[in-house]
């Protein structure tokens, strides 16, 4: 086994020995100490899979599969049922890798100083382990069935801590808000991963093989066959991402959900859809993507603009981030429509932007919450008054949220919208426009959450605040402030591996 | 001439004959030593040299005996042991959680014991039955002891009422299945499965004659009747609510797996799949889809057990509702894929009620759902192995097992081209996660201000429930040896 192989294995290995490791330490605080210990060695292990890599990119030839990973396991498992342990890594999924593994790592690291009242510590951590061993999975596999289990993994893990640590207050009505909010998350997206299993098996029963790397490029699959596999496949994704209009669980659970659960259902467990949705549907049924293409555009563009409308609308914090989900995902949702090479390079920057700053932001409003312990946003003003550090990194993540040039929201918005004019004809330059006009709206609500929240006269909840921050919560939020100027800066962080893939993903579309 | 002198291979026989032994065994243990305990230990003791002597038989290959010409009435084959050793296991996981029920003093042991046994007996056989009359004859032996075992607690008017209810819905459909036996034997002369599909696959203006339609139809929806599909489900959960509960663990496990082994049978061998595919089809569809609906709706433990079992009876049954569109390799493949989910399913709902027999006080019934609030927060282990259960049961991870009983039956559907069952099959797991994740949810919630009445799992029943669960985490690793043995 090379190193390669070993890293990839380590990837998925660690946080699952930690979780166990978790689960049967007695003691509440040393066990969380060991679960931070398996995210960060998972975090190194993560980072360390583009040491090696393949330098063949560059003499890729037109023969060679669409995806090269740069290291790959493939083991057998169950043969009765096409599934195969078969793993790998490449550009495209690396920066989510990385992303997932520094995002577990940090909400591990925030319940090591703070744990939500309802559970143990202990238990929240285990399961967040769990839970990126799920989202790692999704990201790693390259056999189609096991691409599907490891979907199913995360949700039950994500429903007990929606439902277990999420929520405010033990009030009869709050605990029956947060599991109503638990369960229609697990009930939607289990719809979403049913579909996805039929979706597998229709491509598996036509194909033979479960194997992504000999799927991508729909190679030999009739086209109907295409065309119902990408719709199933688009559906089942478009529930995760979540897609208008089927994205009405998310804010629910994202507002309930405690705020590490918040973090990792907006910074990652979202990317698993979109990240679906390039690798397996686009890569595999090409067919039925050109063909639904102009559909996925326009649902894309309505998401960004319903959910820019809403956030307007929106008088909770929570809410109103939740809601921004919705029209962020629209904007990598856009660029993927359009099946360029600019758009999904858009899109897979989109989503990494996305994860950071949102996840900042549900760290942030979180904090609010916790001090003032409320999220209402007519309670709450004047932040900058008594808190003005936190007050502070609120305008930054919201400045960074509503993509200005030089942090990392801007280049996944603007080169969608870019790629949107690129393909030309009347429908993609009325969408471009539209998305366009999304991003203004997008800025005119974060702009009006900042003016309620941080400007004013302080209010009652906020007046008493003290303005220092905990070391645990600079240690979180920190890392996530320098990558939001990072890929801000240095967009090439992310497009420059995955410039390759794509470009290959892109060559087979046609 | 035809000779009718049979030799009879005693070797073939050996499970049926140390099942019957274990009857006979159980009966003079109790007579003549008329201690509890003695009696449990030989039937358990029984169980597992059943289970041990079908695999050890199966070793040597197929073994056909009772023949006339090249059609053989017992055929012991690799899934006859599989049927066999697996009735003897869930046998012996019974018996297990009779402990409670045993030690209360309501119901006389010996008899429990005996028949229990004699069930055994039935399920033994009937995997290798090969001709009508044995499959009926052995789905009666499994069947028959269990009218009594469902009213055997003494002064419980329930347990009587689900006899009762039990009693005439099972005699009229044995005589559903034993008319149409006749009848298919007038149409075609053939009494043998294997003879039936090759003279109606030969013959086929047979498929013509209305006879011969009537008498599939009486055949296929008697031993509907014995799976409890719909529209033939009624009696199922107000028979399991009534029932002892270790006895409700043996009606919608061995019992059930009877029903599909029977119906499993007829269907391979004998009937023409062009006529039972399209019919097993809408029964599966309305099975789950009603079976989930309903279940929603249930306060009661076992209630809601059992009609979550109607909905699984329509999950097993739904491979063969491709049967007509698929080709021969498609159909052995939906052949296996429905007894492998019925394996996977056993496994778990075995495990489902030994969690709750464990949770509930002794020889008690499942009572509500409310009675188990909390439970897995005062025996986290007990109330973890019947979470996993249910969890398993709506075929999620991290129960493997039961997300690869529904990965079987979904890939064995879009194999043969039946498309629309998968995607129903699909749809009906997101409702059966509705109520199996609020069961589940229930055992972890605050205990609020119920006081719970004290309850000490009995050990035997936690073992029981330990072994079920690890056998489910190793399938769920390694389901391929599950899929091996159904497919062979």
């Amino acid at each position: 086994m090379s190193l390669g192989q070993l890293l990839l294995v380590a990837v998925l290995a660690v946080p699952a020995v930690g979780a166990l490791a978790v689960a049967a330490t007695p003691r509440d605080r040393a066990a969380r100490l060991v679960g931070v210990a398996a995210a960060a060695l998972t975090l190194v292990a993560a980072v360390a899979l583009v040491v090696g890599r393949d330098a063949g990119w560059v003499s890729y030839g037109t023969a060679a599969p669409a995806v090269r990973p740069w290291h790959a396991v493939d083991l057998p498992w169950v043969p009765g049922l096409d599934l195969r342990f078969h793993l790998g890594v490449d550009g495209i999924s690396w920066p989510l890798v990385v992303l997932t593994a520094l995002l577990t790592l940090l909400c591990c690291g925030y319940s090591l100083w703070r744990v939500p009242p309802g559970g143990s510590g202990r238990a929240l951590v285990a399961l967040l382990l769990v839970v990126e061993v799920g989202i790692l999975g999704t990201f790693l596999a390259l056999d189609l069935v096991l691409f599907f289990l490891f979907f199913e993994v995360v949700l039950l893990p994500m429903y007990a801590i929606i439902v277990g640590w999420g929520g405010d207050g033990t009030d009869p009505a709050a605990v029956a808000a947060r599991r109503r909010a638990g369960r229609k998350f697990a009930l939607y997206t289990l719809f979403g991963s049913v579909l996805l299993l039929v979706g597998v098996y229709v491509v598996v029963a036509a194909a033979g093989t479960a194997d992504i790397v000999a799927l991508t490029g729909g190679t030999g699959l009739p086209r109907s066959t295409q065309l119902a596999a990408f719709t199933l496949l688009a559906l089942a994704f478009a529930v995760k991402s979540p897609l208008w209009p089927l994205h009405s669980w998310l804010p629910d659970a994202h507002t309930q959900a405690p705020t590490v659960g918040s973090v990792l259902l907006a910074g990652v467990l979202l990317k698993m859809g979109t990240y679906g949705l390039i690798r397996v549907a686009v890569g595999v049924a090409p067919e039925g993507a050109r063909w639904a293409a102009p559909v996925l555009g326009v649902l894309a563009v309505a998401a960004i603009l319903v959910g820019s409308l809403v956030c307007l609308a929106q008088t909770e914090l929570k809410r109103l981030i939740a809601y921004s989900s919705v029209g962020h995902m629209g904007f990598v949702l856009l660029g993927v429509a359009t099946l360029t090479a600019t758009g999904i390079q858009a899109a897979l920057i989109g989503n990494v932007a996305h994860g950071i700053v949102t996840g900042l932001l549900f760290f942030l409003a979180g904090a609010i919450k916790d001090r003032t312990h409320t999220g209402a946003l007519r309670e709450l003003s004047g932040l900058r008054e008594t808190a003005p550090r936190l007050s502070g990194l609120l305008a930054f993540a919201a400045v960074a949220s509503l993509g200005l040039p030089g942090l990392a929201g801007f280049w996944g918005e603007a080169f969608a919208v870019v790629a949107a004019v690129q393909t030309g004809g009347a429908l993609w330059t009325t969408l471009a426009v539209l998305a366009a006009l999304g991003g203004a709206l997008t800025a005119a609500y974060l702009l009006r959450l900042l003016r309620r929240v941080t400007h004013g006269r302080p209010s009652t909840a906020v007046a008493g605040l003290r303005p220092g921050l905990a070391g645990a919560e600079l240690a979180a939020w920190v890392p996530l402030v320098l990558l939001t100027l990072a890929v801000g800066l240095a967009p090439t962080l992310v497009l420059g591996v995955a410039e390759a893939p794509v470009a290959a993903l892109v060559g087979v579309l046609r | 001439m035809v000779s009718v002198a049979q030799t009879v291979d005693s070797v073939a026989l050996l499970p049926a004959y140390l099942a019957a032994g274990t009857a006979v065994l159980v009966l003079l243990v109790d007579l003549l030593l008329a201690r509890p305990v003695a009696t449990v230990a030989a039937a358990a003791t029984g169980a597992v040299a059943t289970a041990v002597g079908a695999a050890a038989v199966s070793v040597g290959g197929e073994r056909r005996t009772f023949c006339v010409g090249a059609d053989c009435s017992y055929v012991f084959g690799g899934r006859a042991a599989l049927v066999a050793a697996l009735v003897a296991l869930l046998v012996l996981g019974v018996l297990a959680l009779s402990g409670p029920l045993l030690r209360d003093g309501r119901t006389p042991v010996g008899e429990f014991c005996f028949l229990l046994a004699c069930s055994m007996t039935g399920g033994v056989v009937l995997g290798a039955a090969g001709d009508l009359i044995t499959l009926i004859v052995a789905v009666e032996t499994l069947t028959l002891p269990l009218y009594i075992l469902v009213g055997l607690r003494r002064g419980s008017l329930a347990g009587a009422e689900a006899a009762v209810t039990f009693f005439v819905v099972s005699v009229v459909a044995t005589t559903l299945t034993l008319l149409g036996a006749a009848l298919l034997y007038a149409a075609t002369g053939g009494l043998h499965l294997e003879r039936l599909g090759v003279l109606l696959a030969d013959r086929s203006e047979l498929l013509d004659l209305p006879l011969t339609t009537v008498a599939v139809t009486l055949v296929v929806s008697g031993l509907a009747f014995k799976v409890a599909a719909v529209p033939f489900h009624a009696w199922a959960p107000a028979t399991y609510d009534g029932a002892p509960l270790p006895v409700a663990a043996y009606l919608s496990t061995a019992s059930k797996l009877g029903g599909v082994v029977a119906l499993l049978a007829v269907v391979q061998h004998a009937l023409p799949p062009g006529v039972t595919g399209p019919v097993l089809a809408l029964v599966a569809a309305l099975t789950m889809t009603v079976g989930n609906l309903v279940a929603l709706r249930q306060r009661r433990t076992v209630r809601l057990l059992a009609w979550s079992s109607v909905a699984q009876a329509g999950y097993i049954l739904a491979p063969l509702g491709a049967l007509a569109l698929a080709d021969a390799d498609a159909r052995a493949g939906a052949y296996a894929a429905a007894l492998a989910y019925a394996v996977f399913f056993v496994l778990l709902e075995l495990a489902a009620f030994a969690g709750v027999v464990a949770l509930r006080p002794a020889g008690a019934d499942g009572g509500r759902l409310d009675d188990l609030r909390g439970a897995a927060r005062r025996h986290p282990w007990v109330g973890a192995g019947l979470a996993f259960a249910l969890v398993g049961l709506a075929g999620l991870p991290p129960a493997l097992a039961g997300l690869f009983a529904k990965v079987t039956v979904v890939r064995s559907l879009l194999g043969g081209d039946a498309g629309w069952l998968a995607l129903l099959v699909a749809l009906n797991a997101v409702v059966g996660l509705a109520y199996y994740l609020r069961f589940a949810a229930l055992l972890y919630a605050p205990a609020g201000d119920v006081t719970p009445a004290a309850v000490r799992p009995a050990r035997v029943v936690a073992v029981a429930l330990a072994v079920a669960t690890a056998l489910a985490v190793i399938v769920g690793f390694a389901p391929q040896l599950v899929l091996d043995l159904a497919g062979g």
